[in-house]
Order: structure tokens, then C-alpha cells, then sequence
């Protein structure tokens, strides 16, 4: 008893949960259901061997379908995280949803941390072919958020619309959204918004959780673009992630409305920097600054975000592994986007393109969504970067074709 | 999302209030039953398959609700789910149920020879007629919790025993996954085939998972019975055809599952049933008898009269559009079937359609020729 007493006291997580529980929490009974219920080689209920339960994945096309083996699956099925959750509930999505014969989904989520480790005999190989060859086994993820790097990155605004960069980042020691409890998720929710609390000047702004927000509130959100409603996507509700809807979700945005967190939608936070106009920079610098801000008063409660060298930021879709970041403008290229070279110049740029309602939108008229294809194997300054390089690039090719003068594909830059 | 024993107890680390879910602004069966003390005092315990109680109230806990319709919010994922929350499923299941106690029993009749009449309802009214019921096979966990190689299982062995079924019972299996594009328009044509569910009531209890694996659709030559197996339930039993003999088609109602329920027994795995609960469904609703039996009928004229409503709550009937539960009429042509399930048998459910319908029918012919009904309007029965 003692020693499972002193692994509590240890684990931040915990530090957390006994802060908000109070001193009363410390009873016996406390103590006597804790020791029953520490849980490590979870059994997994098991009336069926591996090849009678092993899902048919013939018709599917998703990054899954092509990992899993039955031999795979034969090694991981009695397998689970120290929180109980298993193989059959992070494939069940991609199970569900056999995919496009032209988009390849990755048909598979985290419930928690451990589910990279306990089952990257699947994910790694999933990971690698999502992000390009990089080898979680061998590679090391950097993580670079000095916005005082970027050079240039204010475009021209005749070009350029608006420019945007978000990521996600999930609180250390909770579940994620696939798996966490009520309580959990309520957790993350007191954590997050504790934190966003502490923020000031240009960052100090408000909360609006979604069980409780005004009818204003609520127009007023819609009005701003920034309002989340429940997933409709059977991607994401396969997944267990629109569970309790809307309990615990929330809105936090800054009073200038340039800096944006959404709690507890897909991941447990994510987070937006934006603005009108082609200021990159100061989008990413204050994107940089925000969330070093959240880190460091998260931390000062004795929380952390989840992190490691082999996938950098941990969040529930392996596609957003790494860096998680997107960066990306609305920009209009009349001329461009209809040369026949423009998926190739985007392609080589390692850039993709959007419609304008984010993705699997079509473009409106000749305005497009333009952001980095990249999340795994290299830094947010790498990626911003390229983002930038790679749209003043665009803006050159759109002013050349303007004056009538030829347009060159680019080198093909090298990634991973 | 079936997340079983391990994760539920991982769970227990937290306290009771902070699990306990929001509900303020529910409104189902399951909300006004759930308090703290009963979450409390079940939240620790599972079923043999590792089914919890989150397990059994997600889908309430996702669907709110509607302020008109009181739907039920909880499932069961075993047989033993009905006995191990208890505390949950008797209020629930008396509420639903027209106060129906923990202590009472359930009647069961599938002789169809006790039903009286049925055999002459007008068919220049009544379109057509069909009785449906679901049963379960014991021993296997039901569709919100059971794995791919359960349902398997569920599917091998109802297929066995479907295909051997002879006389007039002799028929095919059209697994979804593998039935051809010819196979389908039939199917769609007879208004056979289901679908992947879409309702949020389903999905949120896990039900459409790994679809459609294991999924089909039995049918006899004369397309009269009719097997869904793995949908809602592990198999829903479905006798129609067009007109008004109800009494044919619970005759051939009857007789069919009771063959298929000697093969199931023939083969150690017969069907879930206690003379308290009757047969166990996955929905409370369907407890009892699970049956509904009803008609397709014309009814413009009474469908208008101010006491509509009244007269099929007296008759202890309810009415749905022809497209079947929460849709709208259509040119005055109604579904109407039993709103009891529990508590009655199949045999007086039954004998409430035909004897509700055969006088409603009267009603409209009154109306028609610009009669009054009032003397025709029932007692509560």
C-alpha cells in the first residue's frame, strides 16, 4: 500500500487530482480502492481467438487496413494500456470507415500516451507511411518554437487574405479524447482554462464553455468563425470522441480575437493564431509566444504537455504527430490555379491546397486554402518557413503570369 | 463504445461526482432515474462480458432527448446487464412499461390458435399487416457490446438453423457484405434490406460498429417471414404480407419461431428469457414480448376527428407513419400497432390490434357517410 500511496503522490497527474479533491480525499477508503484498482498488464476479455476476431479489411483503404496483419493483430489483441484501453478500440474508426479510393485515411486514433508505445508495432509502421518515411524507431522529432527565426513572412497583401497557424497539444497523465472519462475531460477543461486565466496583454481573453455560453455569446461566436459544434464525422464519432457532448467543451479566444483554444474537441486543446492580412510573422510569433505562456503556467500547477523525441507533440490522430502544426493562408491566384503546372508547384513547394471551409472543402472562385503538407520530421520554424517561402513563390508566379511572362516549376524541396 | 472492465476500474480513481454525468437538460427514461447514489453504488460493477454502467448510459448521456418524446436512454450489452444494474433497469423498465414492478411476471403465448378473429379485417382499408419481434441468443453478448468474432458466431448459427427451415419457411441469407448489386435492388424493392444505422440512439450505443461484418437478411421463397440478423438485435422476426389477415400472418408468426427456437435449443444455445423480463432485448423497450403487430390502414376521416388520440391511448394502440417509428403519415394512411410490450402476451397484444383496428375501421365507415362516433368510442382497456 505504501508504495502504490507514494506513486499518487509522485505523478503530477495526481498533484492535480488530490489539489482539487482536497484534504478530505485522503480517507481510507480512498486508499483501500486505490490499491485494488492500480492496473498493469491489463487483461483484455478474450472468448474467440486472434483469427476470429481479426476485422475484415478487404473493401478498406486507409493506413490502418494496410498495417494490420492478422499476424499484427494476433500479437497486440490481448494487449492494453495501463489505463485499459486496447487494440480493437484504437482501429475501431478505421474499421468503421473503410476509407476513399482516393483519400487515404489513417483509420486509427490514440485513447491515451501509452497507446503509441504499447501498440507501435502498428502505429510505427502507420507513422511512416503517413509522414514520409520517418522512422519513429530510429528518428528524432525536433521541436523549434523561436519565431525570431522566420525571415520575411509578410506577404503581399493583394495576394493573401488572411494567415493562420494552429496546432494541438494534450495535458500529460489524462486520456485523450477516444478514451478519457467524464472526469478526465472536466480535468483537462479546469487545467487548460486555469491556465489561459493567467495569460495578459494582447492575450487576455475569455472562456466560453459550451454547456454554458449565452444565446449572444453563441451568435456572437458564430459570427466570429470561431464556434465548434459536435463532430458529424463518422471519422471522429467511431472514435468514441463526441462522447458527453458538449460536457467539458469549450471556446477560449484572446480579446483581439487573434489567439484561439478549443477544449477538448478532437484533441485536448488546440490552438490558433490568427489574422486578416499577410502578416505570417506576427501570426507565428504570437502562436510561439501564446503557447509558451500556456506551457509555462500549466507547469507551474505541476502539469506538462505531452512530448517525446521520437513524435515530438503527442495528439490523437498520428496524422498530427510531431509538430501538429498547420500554417496557411487564404490566398487569391487567379491566374495560377488554373495553369495546369499548379499541383506540381504546390507538390514540389511541400505545400497543399484547400478550399477556403478548410479541409475536404472545394475553392471558391479562385481563392484557396495554401498550407504546409508537413507535420513529422521537422521544426514548426522549419515548416513556417516553408510555408512562407513557398507562397511568395506562388505570389512571384501569379505577378509574372499577370505580366505575361513564363512561370518555372521549383526544384522539388527534399523532406525527411 | 464497449471499453470493458479495465478501463472502468482505471475509472474508479475518480471521484463519484466527478463522473457522474450532466443531465440537467435530459429528458429520458434513463435521466430521470439515474441519481448520484444509484451511479454510486453501480459505477464499480460489471457483467461477466465486462459491461459497465457508462456502457449501459452513453447513449442517454449523448441524446438529450426531445421535449415530446420520451425516448429510454439505456441498453443492456448481455443478459446479465438487467440483473447486475438493476437498480438502473427496474425504475427505467417501470416507467416505460406502465408501472410494471421488479416483482411482477410476464406472461408468454405464442399460440396462435388463441387468437380470436383477425382473419376479416376490411382490406379496402387495411393495405397490409405484419408482426415483428427480436430475439437474442443465449450465451452471447448483445450488439452494443459483442465482438466481431461473437456476432460472427450469432450469424453462423442463425444461419444454420434459418437454412433448415422447410415448407413454407424454406428461404435464403443475403449477408450484406456479400450480396450481389441484383440481390440488393431486390431486396430494396421488397422493402427488405436495412441499412447501417443512422440514428444518433444507435450509434452512441455502439451498435453500428464494425458494420457490415456479420449483418444479413433471411427471407422464405414467398417473401412472407423475414429474419434480420445482427441489426439492432441479434435477430429481429418479421411475418407480413399484403391485406388484412392478421390472423395468417401471426399463425405463420408463431409457427416460424417456434421452429427456429427448437433448432437454437438443439444446439445448447436457445433464446434469451425469464418469466420476469419475458424475452431479453437490447432495448428495454422491447422487453417482454418485443412484439409489434400492426397494419398499414386508411384513415383520413378518423385521422381528423379531435378524439383520435384518445381513442388509440383507450385501445392501447399508437400510431406511426408508414415509414415506420418518428415518421409522418402520408395521404392519410397510417401504421398502427400494439404500445404494449410487457406485461401481456404476444396473444393479447395481438388481439388488441385486431379488435382496435376492426373498429376503427367501423369509425371510418361512420364517418364517411357523415354518422357520428361517440357511441362507438371505447373504454380504457
Amino acid at each position: 500500500m505504501a508504495s502504490s500511496f507514494a506513486r499518487i503522490l509522485s505523478s503530477k497527474r495526481n498533484v492535480g487530482i488530490l489539489s482539487l479533491v482536497g484534504a478530505g480525499s485522503l480517507t481510507v477508503g480512498f486508499l483501500l480502492n486505490r490499491e485494488q484498482h492500480v492496473s498493469a498488464g491489463a487483461q483484455v476479455r478474450r472468448v474467440y481467438p486472434p483469427s476470429a476476431e481479426y476485422p475484415d479489411l478487404r473493401k478498406h483503404n486507409n493506413c490502418m487496413a494496410s498495417h494490420l496483419t492478422p499476424a499484427v493483430y494476433a500479437k497486440l489483441c490481448d494487449k492494453a494500456t495501463p489505463n485499459g484501453y486496447t487494440l480493437d478500440q484504437a482501429i475501431q474508426t478505421g474499421v468503421d470507415n473503410p476509407g476513399h479510393p482516393f483519400i487515404k485515411t489513417v483509420g486509427m486514433v490514440a485513447g491515451d500516451e501509452e497507446t503509441y508505445e504499447v501498440f507501435a508495432d502498428l502505429f510505427d509502421p502507420v507513422i511512416m507511411e503517413r509522414h514520409n518515411g520517418y522512422d519513429p524507431r530510429k528518428m528524432k522529432h525536433p521541436t523549434d518554437l523561436d519565431a525570431s527565426k522566420i525571415r520575411s513572412g509578410l506577404f503581399d497583401e493583394k495576394y493573401v487574405l488572411s494567415s493562420r497557424v494552429r496546432t494541438g497539444r494534450s495535458i500529460r497523465g489524462l486520456s485523450l479524447p477516444p478514451a478519457c472519462t467524464r472526469a478526465e475531460r472536466r480535468e483537462v477543461e479546469r487545467v487548460v482554462i486555469n491556465a489561459l486565466g493567467g495569460l495578459q496583454g494582447d492575450l487576455a481573453g475569455k472562456y466560453y464553455s459550451l454547456t454554458q455560453m449565452t444565446e449572444e455569446e453563441q451568435q456572437q461566436l458564430i459570427d466570429d468563425h470561431f464556434l465548434f459544434d459536435k463532430p458529424v464525422s463518422p471519422l471522429l464519432t467511431c472514435a468514441g470522441m463526441a462522447r458527453d457532448w458538449p460536457d467539458a467543451r469549450g471556446i477560449w479566444h484572446n480579446n483581439e480575437k487573434t489567439f484561439l483554444v478549443w477544449v477538448n474537441e478532437e484533441d485536448h486543446t488546440r490552438v490558433i493564431s490568427m489574422e486578416k492580412g499577410g502578416n505570417m510573422k506576427r501570426v507565428f510569433e504570437r502562436f510561439c509566444r501564446g503557447l509558451q505562456e500556456v506551457e509555462r503556467l500549466i507547469q507551474e500547477k505541476g502539469w506538462e504537455f505531452m512530448w517525446n523525441e521520437r513524435l515530438g507533440y503527442v495528439l490523437t490522430c498520428p496524422s498530427n504527430l510531431g509538430t501538429g502544426l498547420r500554417a496557411g493562408v487564404h490566398i487569391t491566384l487567379p491566374r495560377l490555379s488554373k495553369d495546369p503546372r499548379f499541383p506540381k508547384i504546390l507538390d514540389n513547394l511541400r505545400l497543399q491546397k484547400r478550399g477556403t471551409g478548410g479541409v475536404d472543402t472545394a475553392a471558391v472562385g479562385s481563392t484557396f486554402d495554401i498550407s504546409n503538407l508537413d507535420r513529422l520530421g521537422q521544426s514548426e520554424v522549419q515548416l513556417v518557413q516553408t510555408v512562407i517561402d513557398g507562397v511568395n513563390y506562388l505570389i512571384e508566379c501569379e505577378k509574372r503570369l499577370e505580366k505575361g511572362q513564363d512561370i518555372k516549376i521549383p526544384a522539388a524541396i527534399k523532406h525527411n | 463504445m464497449p471499453f470493458g472492465n479495465t478501463h472502468n476500474n482505471f475509472k474508479l480513481n475518480y471521484k463519484n461526482e466527478e463522473e457522474f454525468p450532466d443531465l440537467t437538460k435530459h429528458n429520458n427514461h434513463m435521466a430521470k432515474v439515474l441519481t448520484k447514489e444509484i451511479y454510486a453504488k453501480l459505477r464499480d460493477k460489471q457483467t461477466p462480458t465486462g459491461y459497465t454502467l457508462d456502457d449501459v448510459i452513453q447513449t442517454g448521456v449523448d441524446n438529450p432527448g426531445h421535449p415530446f418524446i420520451m425516448t429510454v436512454g439505456c441498453v443492456a450489452g448481455d443478459e446479465e446487464s438487467y440483473e447486475v444494474f438493476k437498480d438502473l433497469f427496474d425504475p427505467v423498465i417501470c416507467d416505460r412499461h406502465g408501472g410494471y414492478k421488479a416483482t411482477d411476471k410476464h406472461k408468454t403465448d405464442l399460440n396462435f390458435e388463441n387468437l380470436k378473429g383477425g382473419d376479416d379485417l376490411d382490406p379496402n382499408y387495411v393495405l397490409s399487416s405484419r408482426v415483428r419481434t427480436g430475439r437474442s441468443i443465449k450465451g452471447y453478448a448483445l450488439p452494443p457490446h459483442n465482438s466481431r468474432g461473437e456476432r460472427r458466431a450469432v450469424e453462423k448459427l442463425s444461419v444454420e438453423a434459418l437454412n433448415s427451415l422447410d415448407g413454407e419457411f424454406k428461404g435464403k441469407y443475403y449477408p450484406l457484405k456479400s450480396m450481389t448489386d441484383a440481390e440488393q435492388e431486390q431486396l430494396i424493392a421488397d422493402h427488405f434490406l436495412f441499412d447501417k444505422p443512422v440514428s444518433p440512439l444507435l450509434l452512441a450505443a455502439g451498435m453500428a460498429r464494425d458494420w457490415p461484418d456479420a449483418r444479413g437478411i433471411w427471407h422464405n421463397e414467398n417473401k412472407t417471414f423475414l429474419v434480420w440478423v445482427n441489426e439492432e438485435d441479434h435477430l429481429r422476426v418479421i411475418s407480413m404480407q399484403k391485406g388484412g389477415n392478421m390472423k395468417e400472418v401471426f399463425r405463420r408468426f408463431c409457427v416460424g419461431l417456434n421452429r427456429i427456437e427448437e433448432i437454437f435449443k438443439k444446439h445448447n444455445h436457445g433464446f434469451m428469457w425469464n418469466e420476469h423480463l419475458g424475452y431479453v432485448l437490447t432495448c428495454p423497450s422491447n422487453l417482454g414480448t418485443g412484439l409489434r403487430g400492426g397494419v398499414h390502414v386508411k384513415l383520413p376521416k378518423l385521422s381528423e376527428h379531435p378524439k383520435f388520440e384518445e381513442i388509440l391511448t383507450r385501445l392501447r394502440l399508437q400510431k406511426r407513419g408508414t415509414g415506420g417509428v418518428d415518421t409522418a403519415s402520408v395521404g392519410g394512411v397510417f401504421d398502427i400497432s400494439n404500445a404494449d410490450r410487457l406485461g401481456s402476451s404476444e396473444v393479447e397484444q395481438v388481439q388488441c390490434v385486431v379488435d382496435g383496428v376492426k373498429l376503427m375501421v367501423e369509425m371510418e365507415k361512420k364517418l364517411e357517410k357523415g354518422e357520428a362516433i361517440d357511441s362507438l368510442i371505447p373504454a380504457q382497456k
